[in-house]
């Protein structure tokens, strides 16, 4: 059982669809057309980090590595680009989430800030290599705004899992 | 290294450790990479995925949709008288230079035609619409509401009633990709309109760049540059962008000439895709291409030894 600090609660265990609709959900926000609107926030890099910490033996690499090409493709951007990042964030994440989990979701904040600047910055790289414009320090706001919306979004991805109080002073837990 | 920072037991069944599955995946994402970046044979499976994700894409606009409707549902009627006024006039105003172009595309052909110059095709059009900026950061690109079904091939060019806006550079079921002139892998061969000086205008970002002219290349800021048509993409005489300044003094021997476009390429609205040119100059004759490429071939071999 994971420790969430904030209630101590004991969690039920996750259900597998809720998982898949969550990220297709997170890719459907990635699809609304912002342009070149800095600080909004990457969706499916959030939402699959978020898995990666909290169930790191059912959303892994190989999930990053597919959404990763999927947005490549709606994206535009280079085959591989995103697939590459979200590899070596899922590795990142699912690596650190023991460490993660026990801190408060606060500090988990500013924990998965540079993963997620991490992330942005592989892009980066690789699209510098292959001669592209740099696009400006005001990109890197997106990891911002998603590091903000940790706390939110920790308790909606969590809400199908608490299970309803019990007032019983004798539990042992 | 496993998830909780020791190995499982044995009977633990949990696939190839994290450090495999790093190592594997990331050195297939890199070699997609090297094959999309430098081989550019991946636009099949392009396609393929954008295809299957355009129910997904579609059903991402509809929020966007409606609040667009909403927009114009809730227009003020006198913003619309006074547009309507305003294309009147300007319909007015232009309706004698267009017939007059009509008379003078007749009198040219004809011309050309005594000439015995190979005839300038018409060139057809269709009109589009701009739906979105692509969400890729380091790349200037715009996605248009035409494409496979509506015949709309890479490589055409692209302008709206002000100028030049790009290239369309990959196309999908329906819709179709569209590089702006600002992108920095974007080039366009100008001549300018004031004496007819031809050079190549390169994207750089929010601006334009006119590349490889010498320090003393009569180019003055004011200056309109106009599409050369030595390309067989873009027709000739499309105008495309204005010179800001010309710094000479710079320490290369060409000379820095930042361009501004003089097509509103970051504005959505409807743009022409021009029909491909496709009368193209006679190939060379075909006994010399071979061999004059084999011998490229082996210059620049023997040149990376």
């Amino acid at each position: 059982m994971q420790p969430i600090h904030a209630s101590r609660r004991i969690l039920r265990p996750v259900n597998r669809l809720f998982i898949a609709i969550s990220l297709l959900v997170a890719l459907l926000l990635n699809l609304i057309p912002f342009g070149r609107l800095p600080g909004i926030p990457d969706w499916v890099l959030l939402v699959l980090t978020f898995w990666c910490i909290n169930q790191p033996l059912k959303v892994n690499m190989g999930a990053g590595f597919l959404l990763g090409l999927l947005m490549d493709v709606v994206d535009g951007s280079a085959m591989g680009q995103h697939a590459l990042a979200y590899v070596l964030l899922a590795f990142a994440a699912s690596g650190l989430s023991r460490r993660i989990l026990w801190f408060p979701l606060r500090q988990q904040a500013l924990h998965v800030l540079p993963l997620f600047l991490g992330t942005q910055v592989v892009m980066l790289l690789v699209r510098l290599v292959a001669g592209a414009e740099f696009p400006g320090l005001l990109w890197f706001l997106a990891s911002a705004s998603s590091a903000l919306l940790w706390y939110p979004l920790t308790y909606l991805l969590l809400l199908p899992q608490f299970r309803p109080e019990e007032k019983d002073d004798n539990r042992p837990i | 290294m496993s998830v909780a920072g020791h190995a499982p037991p044995p009977f633990f069944k949990r696939g190839p450790a994290p450090l495999v599955r790093l190592a594997f995946f990331a050195t297939f994402s890199l070699l997609l990479l090297i094959a999309d970046l430098r081989f550019h044979t991946l636009e099949w499976a392009r396609l393929t995925i954008a295809t299957a994700a355009w129910p997904l894409q579609r059903a991402a606009w509809l929020p966007l949709d409606a609040a667009e409707d909403l927009g114009d549902y809730l227009t003020h009627q006198a913003t619309l008288q006074k547009e309507n006024r305003e294309l009147h006039r300007r319909q007015l105003e232009t309706a004698h230079l267009l017939l007059r172009q009509k008379h003078l595309e007749a009198e040219n052909q004809r011309l050309r035609a005594f000439l015995d110059l190979r005839a300038q095709h018409p060139a057809g059009a269709r009109v589009a619409e701009i739906l979105y900026a692509a969400r890729d950061p380091f790349s200037r690109r715009v996605i248009i509401d035409k494409g496979m079904q509506q015949d709309i091939q890479a490589g055409q060019a692209v302008i709206d009633e002000l100028g030049v806006i790009g290239q369309v550079t990959r196309v999908f079921p329906l819709t179709a990709e569209v590089t702006l002139l600002t992108d920095r892998q974007q080039m366009i061969p100008v001549q300018v309109q004031r004496n007819g000086l031809r050079a190549v205008l390169a994207g750089a970002g929010d601006r334009l760049e006119l590349r490889f002219l010498a320090a003393d290349a009569d180019v003055r800021p004011g200056d309109t540059l106009v599409t050369s048509g030595l390309d067989d993409v873009y027709p000739s005489g499309l105008p495309v962008a204005r010179v800001n300044r010309v710094d000479n003094n710079t320490a290369t021997n060409f000379a820095r000439i930042p361009c501004t476009p003089l097509a509103a390429l970051d504005q959505h609205g409807l743009v022409l895709v021009l029909a491909l040119r496709t009368a193209k100059p006679p190939h060379p004759e075909e006994s010399a291409a071979p061999a004059a490429a084999a011998e490229a071939g082996q210059r620049i071999r023997r040149g990376s030894r």
